[in-house]
């Protein structure tokens, strides 16, 4: 019975073991040994220490076990590195812990980067636009998935299946070729300006592609599904009987519409709007393939600042401020959907 | 033993018998959950070959009690034993005893038969063993032509009695059941339960039915337990849970009935005299409680032991109120009369539609006479 | 009232889809075009899938990607159903609030911070970068993903299924593989193809976590792309695109067609006395 785990179990240790030998379990008792400064992790070492071990217990701590070292733990490093000094060595910081006389640990907190944020413009407006840029194209996201939801519930009953799948479908295939598809279409010489020139609307091409408003078209059509998925899910689940009533009352379509059918499907455009912002927020791939030199979004300063400036200090202080802004929305939103839940 | 036949079925009450040693004892068994007490302090025996009922409201602690005896979970109190051994620890699959859920738990993916197998082969019964005993249980509960079939090809009647198949074919000392017969509608319900004890009877399992159906507890048990919050308040045969509820609860939840509160105004050697102005009347019943003269007391009459009449006895001063039609309810077989007592209360009664024509028959706002042998009040204290 | 409404469904559908589809259409197909030029038609060819194939450098990205991928969604799909039946089934154990938390923040962290953190602690434990670090970062992500997916197929089932088994004698252990683990298997399945296709895709958090001899597809075709169109990568995509769409496709009409004959048995079964 619980002979299978422990077999997968054992074989993903020799992988790991096969795959860079003595190194690699160097290595991880480095890890192990810097881990034992975290009390969770230190919790469940003694725990399943004084557990006696037993098989199943170990198989079901596999997976806390794996995300305490490869999601925590190198979350704590990016915070403690952000505290650290750029310095042109091998890796680029100074060390934030010191042993003094071996008894002493001397911990240097250096808070220059996160002053740096503040101070240079370049931080703080590569923030606020992205947070604008988010926003934007959160509504205008809602606006284009909006009338495709609504759409999609009106249509008759046997379709409905195949368009949420048609919905689905483009989240499956890969988010780089779809940015990469829109290149084609919004650069100068590309298929848009193409066409309207040769439909005499316009003399001129138009410059889209590296502005901003590239970026808005990128990600109102990446995170599409994100925003029809919830509101498709709250208009479906409503009860046509309603306007009829609204309707018998005397009120009319348009009044109908905002009254009724727009208010009931508001959990879903929350629901909606929060899984496009959030994502949109730290997006890297877009504003870099389809934004300017002038598009300043903050994935993109930090990753620039990573592989461009090689200022690993600095990029951790961004990447922890980001996490901070993001926080805000986040605690925002499940905050909702238990208040959902619970009515 | 049950045995076979309504002779034997008659006699049989083991509870009343001293030297019996009961099947399952419950000792002063408590469960709490958090803050909150599902279970209160409950000291219960069942005996071998009974059918025994927990009835109740939901949320009184009857599912809990039933899965504390499958050990799903475990007292904070009290113990479990089980033909003499304590339970306490013995996880529920080692237990001789089996359920039979609400939701009826099929295993989806797998056929009538595998379903029915599967506790036999968690046991490494031998395979023709294990073939012969399906077949039989199939045969029992007549699904022997849908062996092959997978749950959900399957009508909700049918499902129920894979559920009992299943749990009936590895011949557990207890078989517990958690609302068998609430997915069921109403007709189909009343069918299974004559065909439950009919297996029941053959088989000479002890069955521990939880329900919330009073009717279907009437029907099926040879004891039932009422339960509120945590606590049995009666352990009796459905005819003295009816006749002789001990409680204004058991009372109210066993049928309709109507309480007239009163005091004792003397104690006679077997009869109880109560003076009483909501019913405007005095009251003779049966000694039942322990009441002193002065102790506020309450009668509950049953509506059908109620006669009511047009025409005044001819002793209108004990056992006789007298009110106003309010409201009548024709049955059909019956019909309900909501009589209103000169003390402003309302009592229920119901008279048997005997013949076609009535020659008066009663009608609204009719001055009207409901009357009552001393034998048919029950008096209850506290 | 439905006349109304009519015109404005097929223009909200016929605007919406076209809006989500022509992208890609357009892409496939100037996959096909003979001309070098990506808004010039120049004829029908398929000469740039046979370049294609000769691109030994795309060819060994494309066969490092599929590796991590295969890899990396298997282990997730391990570690994500056992967190999965952990979050549903153990209602308490010691770190659960700190446990579900790791299992939900990295479905909405974004993934230069994943990228980031996840190369700075394999740079202070000095693990080479490579094949095994691209394939540890994957699996990070992606089993939060079977997690939740895992973990809402078992919020849905009838948890007395599971007491049943245990009450006709089946250990804890052996309930999981006899009955739980078959009754969870689709969503099983479909968290290992959710990891299979985020790792296939993931451009940003293997460009930190891997080195050198371990550039994967997403990575190559990202380095082409900043230089220019190419019908050279709209014929790779092409190739992505019908991959993906046809065992999504396929998955679809397999799970359509096994609704309508459950549904239709269940009909029959209404009528069984």
């Amino acid at each position: 019975m619980s002979q299978k785990p422990r077999e997968g179990k054992r074989s993903q240790v020799e992988y790991l073991d096969a795959r860079s030998g003595e190194g690699t379990a160097g290595a991880l008792e480095e890890l192990h040994k810097q881990l034992l400064l975290l009390p969770p992790y230190r919790w469940l070492c003694s725990a399943i220490a004084g557990s006696g071990i037993s098989p199943r217990g170990l198989l079901i701590s596999t997976p806390y076990i794996w995300l305490l070292l490869f999601f925590l733990a190198p979350f704590l490093i990016v915070l403690k590195i952000s505290f650290s000094e750029y310095a042109i060595s091998q890796p680029p910081y100074t060390a934030l812990f010191e042993l003094v006389d071996d008894i002493y640990v001397q911990i240097k907190l250096n808070l220059e980067n996160y002053q740096l944020l503040f101070e240079d413009d370049l931080y703080w407006r590569a923030y606020l636009n992205s947070v604008k840029i988010a926003g934007i194209s959160t509504i205008l996201t809602l606006m284009v998935g909006y009338p495709l939801a609504y759409g999609m519930t009106r249509a008759p009953q046997r379709w409905r299946l195949a368009l949420l799948m048609l919905v689905i479908l483009p989240f499956w295939t890969s988010f780089l070729i779809r940015v990469y598809a829109w290149i084609g279409i919004l650069k100068k010489e590309g298929l848009l300006n193409l066409l309207l020139i040769n439909l005499g609307i316009i003399d001129q091409p138009l410059t889209i592609m590296n502005t901003d408003t590239a970026v808005y078209i990128g990600i109102i059509y990446s995170y599409l599904p994100f925003m029809v998925l919830p509101l498709y899910a709250s208009l479906e689940k409503m009860d046509d009987t309603l306007l009829e009533a609204a309707a018998d009352l005397g009120s009319r379509p348009i009044k109908t519409f905002w009254q009724i059918t727009f208010r009931l499907s508001l959990p879903g455009v929350i629901a909606g709007c929060f899984l496009v912002f959030i994502p949109a927020l730290g997006e890297f791939v877009i504003p870099d393939l389809l934004g300017g030199s002038g598009t300043l979004m903050i994935g993109k300063t930090l990753w620039a600042e990573f592989f461009s400036n090689r200022d690993w200090p600095l990029s951790s202080a961004v990447a922890v401020v980001l996490l901070l802004i993001l926080v805000i929305p986040i605690v925002a939103f499940q905050k909702l959907q238990e208040k959902d839940k619970a009515a | 033993m049950a045995g076979s036949g309504h002779e034997v079925r008659k006699k049989w009450d083991p509870w009343n018998d001293p030297q019996e040693k009961p099947h399952v004892q419950l000792l002063s068994v408590s469960k709490r959950f958090g803050d909150f007490t599902a279970v209160d302090n409950i000291a219960l025996d069942i005996y071998k070959g009974e059918f025994f009922s927990l009835l109740g409201p939901s949320g009184c602690g009857k599912t809990t009690l039933l899965r504390m005896l499958a050990g799903f979970e475990q007292p904070s109190q009290g113990q479990i034993l089980l033909e003499g051994s304590d339970m306490a620890g013995v996880p529920p699959y080692r237990r001789p005893v089996n359920m039979m859920f609400q939701s009826y738990a099929l295993f989806p993916h797998m056929s009538v038969e595998s379903n029915i197998a599967f506790g036999l082969k968690q046991d490494k019964a031998p395979k023709g063993e294990i073939a012969q005993r399906v077949e039989e249980v199939l045969d029992l509960v007549q699904l022997s032509s849908f062996a092959k079939r997978k749950p959900h090809q399957l009508s909700g009647g049918q499902r129920q009695r894979v559920a009992l198949a299943r749990a009936l074919v590895k011949k557990p000392k207890m078989l517990l059941l958690d609302e068998p017969l609430g997915a069921l509608d109403k007709k189909l319900r009343e069918q299974t339960q004559f065909e439950l004890m009919n297996i029941q009877e053959q088989l000479g399992i002890t069955f521990v039915i939880v329900t919330h159906d009073q009717e279907e507890a009437m029907t099926v048990s040879t004891r039932i337990a009422v339960m509120d919050h945590g606590r049995i308040v009666q352990v009796a045969t459905p005819t003295e849970i009816y006749e002789y509820p001990n409680s204004r609860y058991v009372a109210g939840f066993i049928g309709d009935v109507n309480i007239i509160e009163g005091r004792v105004s003397e104690v006679g050697e077997s009869h109880l005299n109560i003076v009483s102005e909501q019913s405007g009347c005095g009251i003779r019943a049966r000694h039942a409680v322990d009441a002193p003269v002065g102790a506020t007391v309450w009668i509950a009459l049953r509506p059908e032991k109620l006669v009511i009449s047009v025409d005044a006895p001819a002793d209108t001063t004990t056992n006789c109120m007298a009110g106003e039609v309010w409201d009548i309810g024709y049955l059909g077989n019956l019909s309900i009369y909501h009589i209103k007592l000169d003390s402003g209360i309302m009592v229920t009664t119901a008279q048997t539609n005997r013949t076609r024509d009535v020659e008066r028959p009663i009608t609204w706002e009719d001055r009207v006479y409901l009357t009552w042998t001393p034998d048919a009040g029950i008096v209850l204290g506290q | 009232m439905n006349k109304g409404l009519s015109w404005f469904t097929w223009s909200a559908l016929i605007f919406g889809f076209s809006f989500l589809y022509l992208p890609i259409i357009l892409l496939v197909l100037f996959s096909f075009n003979e001309s070098k030029l990506v808004t010039v038609w120049g004829g029908f060819s398929t000469k740039w899938y046979a370049e294609l194939f000769n691109n030994q450098g795309l060819l060994n990205a494309a066969w490092v990607t599929l590796k991590v991928a295969f890899v990396s969604s298997s282990v997730a799909t391990l570690l994500g159903t056992i967190s999965g039946v952990m979050l549903t089934r153990f209602s308490s154990f010691r770190g659960r609030t700190l446990f579900t938390g790791m299992i939900y923040a990295p479905l909405v962290m974004p993934e230069v911070i994943t990228g980031l953190s996840l190369l700075l602690m394999f740079v202070a434990v000095s693990l080479d970068r490579g094949f095994l670090t691209v394939t540890i970062a994957h699996i990070t992500f992606s089993m939060c993903y079977v997690a939740v997916v895992v973990q809402s197929r078992m919020a849905t089932f009838d948890h007395s299924i599971e007491e049943a088994a245990m009450d006709l004698g089946c250990t804890p252990g052996k309930t999981f593989f006899a009955v739980t683990l078959p009754i969870i298997l689709p969503a099983v399945v479909s968290g290992w193809l959710l990891s299979f296709t985020l790792s296939l895709d993931d451009l940003v958090i293997a460009s930190f976590t891997t080195g050198p001899g371990a550039t994967t597809l997403p990575m190559k075709i990202y380095s082409q792309v900043r230089l220019g169109v190419t019908p050279e990568i709209n014929a790779v995509s092409t190739i992505l695109v019908g991959l993906v769409a046809t065992g999504v496709l396929i998955a679809t009409i397999i799970s359509r067609r096994n609704d309508a004959a459950r549904l239709r048995d269940e009909r029959l079964a209404a009528v069984d006395p």
